[in-house]
């Protein structure tokens, strides 16, 4: 069996990430045994779409939780103790006036305020962030998605539940979530290898540059696809060349292929030669960076 | 009456901070001494909650109005149970001698 890791991102939003994660799962479960696709991008999750509800079979759901202080005025002497051990700056306090509350969208659920308070006057409760269900796609094969509640103010903890869940050993994919920010960070950090989904414009350089410094300064190696390759101009092209950054592959600008996406299908189920591309490609990445050259 | 002003300096001639929560300074300006207090902004490189931080703050020094170039969602309403008046002035370049003279008139 193969271990590996891989994280599918992009800066920018609208990239291919989803349409190059979905089909490498489907291509690499031609190819290998045990592959697992985790959909990171908890706030607007659709690799499920591209599976038909007859092949996808519920294997088990998660609650992720957050534990959020509830803090009685009748027990707080405002000392404000609480406060001072809050970095995140969730405790809002006027001593004078005698007003205390709790920001929960600030709140990180770490706990600190309720050890810092002397008078018994803070409690928890749970409040609900998401969930992360599991389903079976193919024999030993599985599709992990990562769901934010809606109005939740951070997809975090909610995708780090997902890639905990979705280690199940061999092969496993991370769709992740657009942007270089947290749920980005989040994401790759599990991964052995990122790859890096962009489309030859301005904006897609202008992102894929973040992405890859950010990476960069996170250790974690990468390559990229170019998604709709002869749109655009030949920036990105310079941009991997004098980067040293590896093209991993070109996937071009073509009505039929956005047709199909658009559809809900998977491309490389009618068009055989993306099977053995993604395969070609894993086997490069896997290479350097599988198994033994695991280094999380 | 205590308004307080989000400024980019310490001293009357510096310029409004278009910022609440990161602002460099906070100027409590008191309408009955015509007396002045220019606070540096410990919040200015929080993490997260600069804008719910700064609130504590001005609220604890006593305000009953803020001036600022802008405020985040949250602090709007943090201010609004504490019936702190806010005051949107998108005017990057007036100083705060030039506010305080337009709070007098």
């Amino acid at each position: 069996m193969k271990n590996i890791t891989i994280a599918i991102a992009s800066g920018k939003g609208g990239t291919g990430k989803t349409l190059i994660s979905v089909n490498m799962f489907y291509a690499l479960n031609q190819l290998y045994d045990s592959v697992t696709l985790v959909d990171c991008d908890a706030e607007e999750p659709n690799d499920l779409l591209f599976f038909s509800q007859t092949q996808l079979k519920q294997v088990s759901q998660t609650e992720v939780n957050l534990s959020i202080p509830v803090i009685n005025d009748k027990l707080c002497t405002f000392c404000g103790l609480c406060q001072e051990y809050c970095t995140y700056n969730a405790i809002f306090i006027l001593k004078d006036l005698k007003r205390i509350s709790v920001l929960e969208d600030l709140c990180h659920g770490c706990g600190a305020c309720t050890f810092a308070c002397k008078y018994g006057a803070i409690k928890e409760r749970e409040v609900s962030l998401g969930e992360v269900t599991t389903y079976k796609v193919f024999e030993n094969s599985y599709l992990v998605e990562a769901r934010g509640r809606v109005g939740v103010y951070s997809p975090v903890n909610v995708i780090k539940a997902a890639t905990t869940i979705g280690q199940r050993g061999g092969i496993v994919l991370l769709d992740s979530p657009p942007g270089t920010s947290c749920p980005f960070i989040q994401t790759v950090a599990k991964a052995d290898y990122v790859i890096l989904v962009t489309e030859p414009t301005p904006f897609g350089l202008s992102d894929l540059k973040q992405s890859a410094e950010t990476l960069k300064t996170m250790g974690k190696p990468f390559g990229v696809i170019v998604n709709r390759a002869g749109l655009g101009d030949d920036e990105v092209y310079s941009y991997l060349k004098n980067e040293n950054v590896p093209l991993l592959m070109e996937i071009p600008f073509e009505r039929e292929i956005a047709s199909i996406y658009s559809r809900g299908e998977i491309v490389a189920k009618t068009r055989p030669g993306w099977v053995d591309d993604f395969g070609e490609m894993f086997g490069l990445i896997y290479k350097d960076y599988g198994d033994s050259g695991n280094k999380r | 009456m205590k308004i307080a002003i989000t400024s980019t300096g310490n001293t009357l001639d510096s310029l409004i901070d278009s910022r609440f929560g990161r602002c460099s300074y906070f100027v409590i300006y008191d309408s009955e001494t015509k007396s002045t207090e220019f606070i540096p902004n410990p919040n200015k490189e929080s993490i997260e909650g600069a804008g719910p931080a700064s609130a504590q703050l001005v609220a604890t020094k006593g305000v009953t109005k803020v001036v600022s170039g802008e405020f985040g969602a949250k602090v709007k309403s943090l201010f609004d149970t504490l019936q702190i008046e806010l005051v949107i002035l998108n005017k990057a370049d007036k100083s705060i001698k030039e506010i305080i003279e337009l709070l007098e008139r």
